[in-house]
């Protein structure tokens, strides 16, 4: 098309509309097909992913608002930056990513199935002076005789060829892997499949948590927004379990949990065991090991009191926090206790409980007392000895709560991104031409990829090439 | 014999063969260069026995697990990595003066993790006891140590340029004659992130997958993951920047430089500089 720049005068200033409508949407076109965009969208992407990785993100810890200055806090509200993997102008960013990939796709994928379904069949003069890797052969016999002779050595050393007669010449075609051409697109194509999961997921998935106290049950979670969701279903936490390393680090945190439907338990969801990195899941909801603690209504905790001239021990039984006034006048109370005392005290195990005695007329002492470790108890307190036996709190167990249908849809294309970068980076579309004329042969190769690889197996080829007799 | 020896051995022996290989690039005599990587093989060997003792051992406390569970135990393999990696280019293609620039990487993992970390076998913590550890590990390891030879081979390529000038037609003579054509050192650059963009995709993906298994969130921009994207962004820019005109060359080369820095920061920065939900490094 011919386009004839037009030139209006506008307040004096001379404005060219140098091309037509038409032309501008090409612009438009190439600009989002072009490969310098591509550069320009990963290398933001890279650079402006950071400030996520060095600003908190989400809730904002009081220390860190208390550090910064307020202008500054404002700006960067403003902008998003404490939330900015879902900011704005994080999201355009790959919309216009998406964007590159798929107009860049459209703009060549038809060319790339010309070229792998309609060949160069005839190698004319250009092609054979660009191909590095030529041989050549001399025959005594007909121009006939030799193209069904190579035709059938093509066939078995390498792919079977298509033969086109051109000016007097015949052309021999043969080519191997010319679909691995489309690796590349394959990769393309799975980015925005694991979008089109991650966007399933946000639309239709949730995340949320739930803590179970031991022996009883819930039918719903609390989500993101701290709002109560109802589950469609039970759940009971028979038992919860901690162990220890003797070193004090965590060995197994372990819930037993049964699925209930109306009252009764689900065949097959009874008394599972989950642990971290071995989660439940039921009816697509998944639940995730995550923390533990205990609960804190109505647990009663036993602790015993002996004197040091003997006597039997007296057991008392005492609340968290409740100063109790022992017959002599000494107050006592317990400040905390734990069931496995490992972590905080590597060397010693079992129940143990932090208590505060304060002696008639004396400060205060805090000391701990432990169940499996009597003879540590009696080498504190004065006259008196305190032990700790245990209490009836229950733990309640922590777990995550998540149902992502589009998970699926995003390992799908994980998986796609695999095959197509084995097939782009390890696979090559290998080219073989022999044009057969008068006397001699000459024959041409191009592989698409590792071309040190194909030079060996055309060396090969060309070797007995030059052996033929015909 | 404990393992804890065999790497002593290991990191003494990296030692060598990289002063051998700067005696190489001095001198330019075959043999050195042949010496210095036969000495890293060996480095090689013994550190493989360390690596599988230290397994058995792990197994002999109760406490068994594959020696890949904190930072000194994938330092260990990061440099055992680089050193396989740099066999395969050698032995494959025979330019054998990368080895100057690639076996101090190893050395300098080595000597790091037997001088400055706590080298004891530790009990796995219910976060870590998943196979998922390993396939991930494994992985991002592999694609690590691609990429550490590619940025080995891209400072070769950009010292040539600079010293050559950008008219390659006039090779420079000296230490220059002993680095591959530039044109090979591209081509070199580029095999080798195309053996370390899968794996890094692979050890994403593995790594995804875990935190799915193991959290119930796939991709939850902690920094550690983030920083593996950054990293896997700037290596397919690099890709990218190959097939784009005035782009070849020169900052294809930078490209796999600042992949390789971003690499680094990925793998020790976010830990010891960032916080995060990965525990390497905590302590
Ligand atoms: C906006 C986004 C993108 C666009 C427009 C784009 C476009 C292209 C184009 C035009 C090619 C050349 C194809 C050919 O050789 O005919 C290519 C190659 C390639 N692209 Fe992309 N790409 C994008 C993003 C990505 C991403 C994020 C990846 C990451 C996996 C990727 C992986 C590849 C690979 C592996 C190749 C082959 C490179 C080679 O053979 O050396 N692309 N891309």
């Amino acid at each position: 098309m011919n386009s004839v720049p037009l030139q209006i005068s506008y307040h004096g200033l001379e404005i060219t509309l140098a091309n037509t409508e038409r032309s501008f949407i090409t612009k438009v076109w190439d600009f989002f097909c072009s490969l310098k965009l591509t550069l320009f969208l990963l290398i933001s992407l890279s650079l402006t992913s950071i400030i996520g990785t060095v600003l908190p993100q989400g809730a904002l810890p009081p220390q860190y608002v208390a550090e910064i200055s307020a202008t500054k806090l404002q700006i960067y509200t403003k902008l998003g930056f404490f939330d900015m993997y879902h900011s704005w102008w994080f999201i355009a960013l790959l919309y216009v990513f998406s964007l590159n990939l798929v107009s860049c796709s459209i703009k060549r994928l038809p060319h790339v199935f010309k070229f792998v379904s309609e060949p160069t069949l005839v190698l004319g003069e250009g092609g054979r002076n660009s191909f590095p890797l030529k041989k050549e052969l001399a025959f005594s016999g007909s121009i006939d005789k030799a193209k069904e002779r190579l035709s059938e050595f093509l066939g078995k050393e390498f792919s079977a060829p298509v033969v086109t007669e051109h000016n007097g010449e015949y052309h021999l075609f043969a080519q191997k892997a010319a679909w691995s051409r489309l690796g590349v697109y394959v990769v393309h194509f799975s980015i925005l499949v694991i979008f089109v999961g991650a966007i399933i997921g946000s639309l239709v998935g949730y995340k949320g948590f739930v803590a179970i106290v031991e022996g009883t049950s819930v039918n719903s979670f609390e989500n993101k927004n701290g709002q109560q969701m109802p589950l469609g279903f039970e759940v009971l936490c028979e038992k919860f379990t901690a162990s220890f390393y003797d070193t004090g680090a965590p060995k197994e945190f372990k819930s037993i949990l049964t699925v209930l439907e109306n009252g009764k338990p689900v065949p097959g969801y009874s008394q599972v065991k989950v642990i971290v990195n071995q989660p439940m899941t039921y009816k697509g909801i998944t639940f995730y090991q995550s923390s533990y603690g205990q609960a804190s209504e109505g647990g009663m905790h036993y602790v015993t009191v002996a004197s040091r001239n003997g006597g039997t021990p007296e057991k008392i039984t005492v609340q968290e926090g409740v100063p109790v006034t022992l017959k002599d006048g000494t107050i006592f109370k317990l400040l905390e206790a734990t069931q496995e005392v490992r972590q905080f005290a590597p060397g010693f195990s079992g129940p143990a409980a932090r208590i505060e005695v304060t002696r008639k007329g004396a400060a205060p002492q805090i000391f701990i007392a432990f169940k499996d470790f009597p003879e540590v108890n009696a080498q504190r307190g004065d006259a008196l000895i305190f032990g700790y036996e245990g209490s009836n709190a229950k733990q309640y167990t922590g777990l995550q709560v998540a149902k992502d249908p589009g998970v699926w849809v995003v390992w799908l294309g994980c998986t796609l991104m695999i095959v197509g970068l084995c097939i782009a980076f390890f696979m090559s579309h290998k080219r073989v031409w022999v044009v057969v004329s008068k006397g001699q042969a000459h024959m041409y190769g191009n592989a698409s990829k590792n071309q040190a690889a194909f030079q060996m197996q055309f060396e090969e080829i060309s070797e007995k090439f030059q052996h033929l007799k015909i | 014999m404990t393992s804890s020896m065999l790497f002593n051995v290991t990191t003494f022996t990296y030692l060598i063969s990289m002063i051998v290989f700067f005696a190489f690039l001095a001198s330019r005599s075959k043999s050195l260069g042949m010496a210095g990587s036969y000495i890293a093989y060996a480095g090689l060997i013994v550190q493989t026995a360390a690596i599988g003792l230290r397994w058995k051992e792990s197994y002999d406390m109760g406490v068994g697990h594959a020696p890949m569970s904190n930072l000194y135990e994938s330092i260990v393999f990061f440099s055992w990595t680089i050193i396989l990696l740099f066999a395969y280019i050698d032995i494959r293609y025979k330019y054998r003066i990368i080895g100057a620039f690639v076996v101090p990487f190893a050395l300098l993992g080595m000597a790091w993790a037997q001088l400055g970390m706590n080298t004891g076998i530790e009990p796995l913590v219910p976060a870590l006891q998943s196979n998922w550890l390993l396939y991930h590990v494994i992985t991002c390891f592999l694609g690590y140590a691609a990429f550490a030879v590619a940025c080995g081979i891209s400072t070769m390529y950009l010292i040539k340029t600079a010293v050559e000038g950008s008219n390659s037609s006039t090779p420079a003579g000296g230490l220059m004659s002993m680095f591959p054509p530039l044109k090979a050192l591209d081509d070199l650059n580029y095999r080798a992130i195309m053996i370390g963009f899968p794996l890094l995709t692979l050890g994403i993906i593995t790594g995804a997958a875990w935190a799915n298994y193991a959290w119930g969130t796939y991709w939850s921009w902690d920094p550690k993951e983030t920083w593996s994207l950054i990293v896997w962004f700037v290596y397919a820019a690099f890709l990218h920047a190959r097939i784009t005109k005035g782009w070849v060359g020169k900052r294809a080369a930078w490209l796999s430089v600042i992949g390789f820095a971003a690499t680094i920061f990925c793998y020790l920065g976010v830990n010891l500089l960032l916080s995060g939900l990965h525990s390497y490094g905590g302590n």
